[in-house]
C-alpha cells in the first residue's frame, strides 16, 4: 500500500508540472488552433536560463529558496521574451495562411530553438547546483520531500491563477471572446494581436515556472530536455480536450499518475514467470534468470504517454472535457 | 626539443651507415677474422620504430599526452639500457602520432604508420578508435597493444597481433558483484540497466555473480539512457527493501537514479560500473553521491611501481594521469619480445608476445589466447567529499584493499 502512495505522489508531482505545460499548448490552440510544437523548448529555455543564475549565485551563499526565486525571475522575462518574438516572427505573418504552414513552423521553430541552446549551453548534460537541502516526510509509509510539496503547491497556485485569469478578468474575457470567434471579437473593439501575443507570453511564463521546477527536482538540465517534456504535455492536453483550460490541468494530473502506476507496475504484470506453468521454455528459462522473465520493463515508461493519446484520438477525439469537436486540429 | 631530437636521430643514423658502410668497405680486407671482434668500437646499429597513437589535440589531449609520455619513458630506457638485438645496437624511435579522438583519422594515421613500417604500435587510448585501426595493423602484420581501450570488442575479433594490457569492461561486472557481495553482503540486491548494450551487458554481469554468491537479485528494471525520472522505478524497488543497488549506465542518468533514490529513502548502497565512475556523480546528486561503489579496468596511476613512478616525475616533472603505466607496460612489453626474439621484425617476435611473461609498471603480465591480459585488475572506488578515491583492487577474483595493494607494488 505504501508503495502505491508513493507511486502516487511520483505521479502527483509530475502530473502537475505537465499540467502547467499542457496549459500553454491548450491556451494557444484555443485562440489560434495552432498546435506550438515549439512550446517544449520554452521550458527547456526557462531551466537553461535559471541553471545559469543559479549557478552564478550559488557560491555567494544567499538562501537557496531566494537564489532560486531569482533564477526563476530571470527565466520569466526571457521565456516570455521568446515566446513573444515567435508569435510576432513566426505565427503572425502565416495567420492567414493553410493551417498546415504554421504547423510546420511550430516544428521548424522548435528545431532552431533546441539548436540556438546548444550553442549558448553547450551539448552537456548540465548539473543544477545541489543548493536546496532536501528533506523527506513520511506519509502513511510513503516519502515527498520539500521539493516535491513546493512543485505540487507552485502548480496548483499558478493554475487557479491562470483561471482566475481567463474567467474573472477583461484579458480572460477578451482571450475567451477571440477563442470563439476572433473575427466577430475583432468587430466588438478587441485587440486581437495584442490578445494572442498576451495568450504566448502568459503560456511561456508557466512554462518558464514548469523549466525551473523540472530543473531543480531532477537537478539536470540539457537542451534536448524540452522536446519529450513538451510532446508529454501536448499528450495530456489532448487527453483533457485540447483548447480547454479546466481539461489541460486535469489531462496533465492524470497523464502523470498514468505515467507513474503504469512505469511502477507494469513489469510486476508483464512478469512472464506468473504463467511459467504453460512451456517447459519458460519454466526453464524463470529458473535460469532467478525467477523473473519480464517482457515489458519500466523503460517502457515514456509510452504510457503516446498510448494514452492514440486510445484518446480512437474513442473520445474531444478529449475528456472537450466541448469542441475535432473537426479543427 | 623536438627538432633537436630529429636531428640527432638523423646524425646518428647518418654516421650509423656511414660507419657500416665503412665496415663493408673494409669487409673485403680483412674480412677472416670474424666480424665481431672490432664490434667494440663501431657496433652495428639497428633503428626500430614503434609508433603510438592518442588524441594529442582535443578535449582528451591530456590524457593522450599522458599515455604517450608513457611510451617515451619506456624507449629512452631502452635506449639508454643498449640493447642488442640481432647483434646489432638497438636504437628505438618512438612516432608519436595524434588521432584527435576519431576513428576516421584513427585509421589514416594507422595507415600512415604501416606506411613508415614501425616495427609495433602502442596504442590507441579509445575504444572507438582502437578498433577500426587495428584492422589496418593486422592486415599489415603489426602487433599493436593497447594501454587504455577497454572495450571487449577489440580483442573479440580473432586478431592475433592486437594486444591488451588493461582489463576489460566485461571483467569489471564480476569484479564490482563479488566486492559488493564480499563487504557489503546484501541480503536483496537490485539492479537496473540502461538498456543500452553497454549497461545492459554489466548488469546481466553483475546479476549473474550475484546470484552466484547467493544473493537475491530482484527482477530487472530499465531505463533508457535519457532517462530523468527515475521515480517510478525506485519506487517498486524500494518496496523489495534491497540492500544494494546496482546501476549499469552513464554518471548523466546515474546522477539523477542516485538523488532520487535516496530521497526516497531507500538506504542500501548504490553501485555503478565506468560509466557511473566521475566525480560528476557528485555534481548531479550532491550529498546523495556521499559512499556510493563504482569500479574501472585497470589500477590508478599511483598504484604503478615505484621505479615508473620516480622516472616518470623525473623525466616529466609531473605524475602520470591515468594510462601511462599501461602505455610504459605496451612498449616495454614489445621491447622484451624483440629482445626474445632477437629481432624486431614483427612476424618474428610476435609468437613471443603472445607467450611472454614479463614484470611491468603494473605487474605481472600474461596474454591469454584472445591477447588479452590474465587476471587484470578492476578497481574499486568510493565516493568521498565529493571525490573518487580507490578503495579496493580485484585481481583473479581476489579482493585486495587498495593500501595493501599499493604495499604489493611498492614492495616489489
Amino acid at each position: 500500500m505504501d508503495i502505491f502512495i508513493q507511486q502516487l505522489i511520483n505521479g502527483l508531482t509530475l502530473g502537475a508540472v505537465y499540467a502547467v505545460v499542457a496549459l500553454g499548448y491548450t491556451m494557444v490552440y484555443g485562440i489560434i488552433q495552432l498546435i506550438n510544437f515549439a512550446h517544449g523548448e520554452v521550458v527547456m529555455i526557462g531551466a537553461m536560463v535559471a541553471f545559469t543564475v543559479i549557478n552564478a549565485l550559488a557560491p555567494f551563499g544567499l538562501p537557496p529558496l531566494l537564489v532560486v526565486l531569482i533564477g526563476t525571475a530571470c527565466a520569466i522575462p526571457v521565456c516570455i521574451l521568446v515566446g513573444y518574438t515567435m508569435e510576432r516572427l513566426a505565427y503572425r505573418p502565416l495567420r492567414h495562411a493553410p493551417r498546415l504552414a504554421p504547423l510546420i513552423t511550430a516544428i521548424g521553430v522548435s528545431i532552431i530553438l533546441q539548436h540556438l541552446a546548444m550553442l549558448v549551453w553547450s551539448r552537456n548534460v548540465l548539473a543544477f547546483p545541489q543548493i536546496i537541502d532536501t528533506r523527506l516526510y513520511n506519509i502513511a509509509g510513503a516519502t515527498i520531500t520539500n521539493v516535491q510539496i513546493t512543485i505540487i503547491v507552485t502548480c496548483v497556485a499558478m493554475m487557479a491563477a491562470l483561471a482566475l485569469l481567463v474567467y474573472r478578468t477583461r484579458l480572460g474575457t477578451a482571450m475567451r471572446a477571440t477563442a470563439q470567434n476572433p473575427h466577430v471579437a475583432g468587430l466588438m473593439g478587441i485587440d486581437i494581436d495584442r490578445v494572442i501575443a498576451a495568450t504566448f507570453a502568459i503560456g511561456a511564463g508557466l512554462a518558464a515556472v514548469a523549466g525551473v521546477m523540472v530543473g531543480t527536482y531532477y537537478g539536470i538540465a540539457q537542451y534536448t530536455m524540452g522536446s519529450i517534456l513538451g510532446l508529454k504535455a501536448f499528450a495530456a492536453a489532448v487527453l483533457g480536450g485540447i483548447g480547454n483550460v479546466p481539461g489541460a490541468m486535469l489531462g496533465g494530473v492524470l497523464m502523470g499518475l498514468v505515467e507513474a502506476l503504469g512505469a511502477g507496475y507494469i513489469g510486476t504484470y508483464t512478469d512472464l514467470c506468473k504463467i511459467s506453468g504453460i512451456s517447459e521454455w519458460l519454466t526453464q528459462r524463470c529458473a535460469a534468470d532467478g525467477g523473473h522473465f519480464v517482457l515489458f520493463g519500466s523503460n517502457y515508461q515514456d509510452v504510457f504517454a503516446f498510448v494514452v493519446l492514440i486510445l484518446v484520438l480512437v474513442f473520445r477525439p474531444s478529449g475528456i472535457l472537450g466541448e469542441r469537436v475535432g473537426d479543427r486540429a | 626539443m623536438q627538432h633537436a631530437k630529429h636531428l640527432f636521430t638523423l646524425l646518428a643514423t647518418v654516421a650509423a651507415v656511414g660507419l657500416t658502410a665503412c665496415g663493408q668497405e673494409k669487409k673485403p680486407e680483412a674480412a677472416k677474422p670474424q666480424a665481431a671482434a672490432p664490434a667494440a668500437e663501431s657496433t652495428p646499429t639497428i633503428d626500430i620504430k614503434i609508433g603510438h597513437v592518442a588524441p594529442l589535440t582535443g578535449s582528451i589531449a591530456h590524457l593522450g599526452k599522458d599515455n604517450e609520455n608513457g611510451a617515451r619513458l619506456a624507449i629512452e630506457q631502452a635506449n639508454a639500457e643498449k640493447i642488442m638485438i640481432g647483434g646489432k645496437l638497438a636504437h628505438f624511435e618512438l612516432i608519436a602520432e595524434d588521432d584527435q579522438a576519431d576513428p576516421k583519422v584513427g585509421t589514416t594515421v594507422a595507415q600512415k604508420l604501416v606506411d613508415m613500417k614501425v616495427a609495433g604500435v602502442d596504442g590507441h587510448l579509445n575504444s572507438g578508435v582502437t578498433i577500426p585501426a587495428s584492422a589496418i595493423y593486422h592486415q599489415a602484420g603489426i602487433p599493436m597493444i593497447t594501454g587504455s581501450a577497454t572495450n571487449p570488442q577489440l580483442t573479440e575479433q580473432g586478431f592475433d597481433n592486437v594486444f591488451r594490457v588493461v582489463g576489460r569492461d566485461d571483467q569489471q561486472g564480476p569484479a564490482i558483484a563479488n566486492y559488493l557481495a564480499a563487504t557489503e553482503k546484501p541480503k536483496v540486491a537490485a539492479v537496473i540497466d540502461d538498456s543500452t548494450a553497454y549497461g545492459e551487458g554489466l548488469a546481466d554481469q553483475v546479476a549473474k555473480t550475484l546470484r552466484a554468491a547467493g544473493v537475491k537479485v530482484l527482477a530487472r528494471e530499465k531505463g533508457t539512457d535519457k532517462q530523468t525520472d527515475w521515480m517510478a522505478v525506485l519506487t517498486k524497488i524500494k518496496g523489495e527493501k534491497p540492500d544494494a543497488v546496482f546501476y549499469g549506465g552513464m554518471d548523466a542518468t546515474g546522477g539523477p537514479l542516485l538523488k532520487q533514490g535516496r530521497e526516497l529513502g531507500i538506504k542500501a548502497v548504490f553501485s555503478f560500473g565506468d560509466g557511473a565512475c566521475t566525480e560528476k556523480m557528485h555534481e548531479l546528486a550532491g550529498a546523495a553521491a556521499e559512499g556510493m561503489l563504482c569500479s574501472q579496468a585497470g589500477i590508478p596511476p599511483q598504484a604503478a611501481s615505484k621505479d615508473f613512478l620516480t622516472a616518470y616525475k623525473a623525466r616529466f616533472n609531473t605524475d602520470p594521469i591515468l594510462y601511462a603505466p599501461f602505455t610504459y607496460d605496451a612498449a616495454n612489453l614489445m621491447i622484451e619480445a624483440m629482445k626474445e626474439a632477437n629481432s624486431a621484425d614483427p612476424a618474428k617476435y610476435l609468437p613471443f608476445l603472445h607467450k611472454i611473461h614479463y614484470k611491468g609498471a603494473t605487474g605481472w603480465i600474461d596474454f591469454d589466447a584472445k591477447g588479452d591480459r590474465k587476471d587484470a585488475e578492476i578497481t574499486i572506488f568510493v565516493m568521498k567529499d565529493g571525490k573518487v578515491v580507490p578503495t579496493a583492487v580485484v585481481k583473479a577474483g581476489k579482493t585486495v584493499p587498495f593500501d595493501e595493494f599499493m604495499k604489493s607494488m611498492g614492495g616489489a
